[in-house]
């Protein structure tokens, strides 16, 4: 009965915690109040045998043990009283709601992704409140994963709470005409996890797989309960750039650059889920940016080499998600992109174009680009100056090792020449 | 749940004629708002160059010529609404001829028992 118990507690505990949440409006006490249920379950279970419907028990319990709460505590809760009555009202007429429904479950599951990600709480607060109430990772967890202090994670997590009661976001999944605009929220949250996870943005390791693999579990999620092809978009994006984990640092932990990854390492168990859902993404009616960004992920894994590799069409693909998301950084991937296919000419006016526009003046890779470029072309004095501007902005250890490895080279040529 | 509605604008942006347009369609606002059972309660105010500013400091009583802070967008107006949630606020919100021109800031309304 134990392990009964045990397993129901891993396996369910997030999912029931959604419906706890909806049916007593607060994180804190549908937290507490399930906890409670399983407390009871363990204590009562093992005499009187598992119930028919063990989750449909678990919630009601928790919803019995919210109402006992709210008379315990001596505090004034407006709207406490309230709630008591609407809930006995409810079991009154409907002792025996069927809570298990999977349908049900699944919803609330949606509405409280959506309830943590709403636009009205700031982006750190959503993505906090996502791992922690949706994913249930630690508050412990979630800040050494963002090199937080834990009572900094801890403050954001009670900030977006406080709102979320205070202010009367609503637990609910939105209606047609505002789904699009509020699920871009939702999936800017996750694809954020996963670029803490994969670019770690400081600090001295260059991955944090724990998060790589929480976003994509979280995407997975999303996309069993609203198959939305940009959910899809999203989903092969990541998995293609995580079939390439393996191969972007090397024994000693440096940064290894596309060209030079072993291509024969890469995942390709990842690379055909990445692809299947890519071209079910890109069957949609309208193809969202997500999908373009899969769909550049997707040459570069079909490539057989990088020089092999389909620039125009990358191009190409560039040039839709600029008109889709237009942006300096989507900008400078297709200069780069530009160089492949005309040559680092091409490649380096587009850059320097974009750097005396200002917005990426303060960008190590657009300066880290332009270096590059300019030693391919033999423009040595300049690539050292650009190298020495991307490593004065550079925050990450490995790829501060790499730009100085790249300068070192240069100093060596220049005394060899 | 209530919710206040707080119009802020900078007040030199109105060309002219374009003040008494924005009221005019506010005020019918206010009536849809009244036939959907949302609304309570709603006014432009006269320019902050109009404002008095009180406090009282060891029982004095201060007054001041001008708003309680000098900002690039003043409080214009404000709206007094009943709905079920930020959402409904939200879209709103979204309605108030004024937020096309500044900001339109919503904040849930404590709701005091034994009021008069």
């Amino acid at each position: 009965m134990h392990n009964e118990i045990d397993s129901l507690y891993r396996n369910d505990f997030r999912r029931l915690f959604a419906t706890v949440v909806r049916l007593v409006g607060d994180f804190d006490l549908a937290e507490d109040s399930l906890h409670e249920a399983f407390e009871a379950a363990l204590q009562r279970w093992p005499n009187e045998g598992m119930p028919d419907n063990p989750r449909a028990w678990l919630v009601s319990t928790a919803r019995f043990k919210a109402i006992d709460r709210l008379r315990r505590s001596q505090r004034i809760d407006l709207g406490a009283d309230e709630f008591i009555e609407q809930v006995e009202d409810e079991l009154a007429y409907a002792p025996d709601l069927q809570y298990e429904r999977d349908q049900e479950i699944a919803d609330d599951r949606l509405r409280l992704i959506f309830t943590c990600c709403h636009p009205a709480l700031a982006r750190e607060v959503q993505v906090a409140l996502t791992l922690r109430e949706v994913c249930g990772l630690t508050t412990e967890d979630i800040a050494s994963a963002f090199l937080l202090q834990p009572a900094t994670l801890a403050q954001r997590l009670v900030r977006g709470k406080a709102k979320i009661r205070a202010a009367g976001i609503p637990f609910e999944v939105p209606d047609a005409a505002h789904l699009p605009e509020r699920l871009d929220a939702v999936l800017a949250v996750v694809y954020l996890v996963f670029n803490e996870g994969y670019h770690a943005s400081s600090g001295a390791t260059l991955t944090r797989t724990d998060l790589a693999e929480e976003a994509i579990r979280l995407a997975r999620l999303l996309l069993e309960l609203l198959p939305d092809p940009e959910v899809k978009g999203l989903l092969a994006l990541m998995l293609l750039h995580e079939s390439r984990r393996a191969t972007r640092t090397d024994a000693n932990g440096e940064l290894v650059l596309l060209e030079h990854q072993d291509r024969s390492r890469w995942d390709p168990a990842l690379i055909a889920e990445g692809k299947a859902l890519l071209e079910d993404a890109l069957s949609a009616h309208e193809v969202g940016s997500y999908t373009l960004q899969a769909a550049i992920a997707a040459a570069h894994a079909e490539a057989p080499s990088h020089e092999a590799t389909d620039w125009r069409r990358i191009v190409a693909l560039y040039q839709l998600l600029l008109r889709a998301n237009p942006s300096p950084v989507v900008e400078l991937n297709r200069a780069i992109a530009v160089a492949m296919c005309e040559g680092p000419q091409a490649g380096l006016t587009l850059v320097n174009d974009l750097l005396d526009r200002g917005e990426l003046q303060h960008y190590h890779m657009a300066h880290a680009a332009q270096a590059d470029l300019h030693r391919r072309l033999g423009n040595i004095e300049a690539a050292k100056a650009a190298y020495l501007r991307a490593l004065a902005l550079v925050r990450q250890e490995p790829q501060q090792r790499f730009l100085m490895m790249r300068l070192a080279a240069l100093e060596k040529h220049a005394k060899t020449t | 749940m209530r919710y206040m509605l707080l119009i802020y604008t900078d007040e030199n942006v109105w060309a002219e004629g374009e003040r008494e347009a924005c009221m005019e369609e506010s005020r019918q606002l206010c009536h849809t708002l009244n036939k959907e059972g949302s609304f309570i309660a709603a006014a432009p105010l006269h320019p902050v160059a109009t404002a008095t500013s009180i406090r009282v400091r060891q029982g004095q009583t201060l007054i001041t010529d001008g708003p309680f802070a000098e900002t690039h967008e003043q409080l214009g107006g404000y709206y007094l609404i009943d709905v079920p949630d930020l959402d409904a606020a939200i879209a709103i919100a979204g309605r108030i001829p004024g937020a096309r021109k500044g900001t339109v800031e919503i904040r849930p309304v404590i709701e005091l028992p034994d009021m008069p």
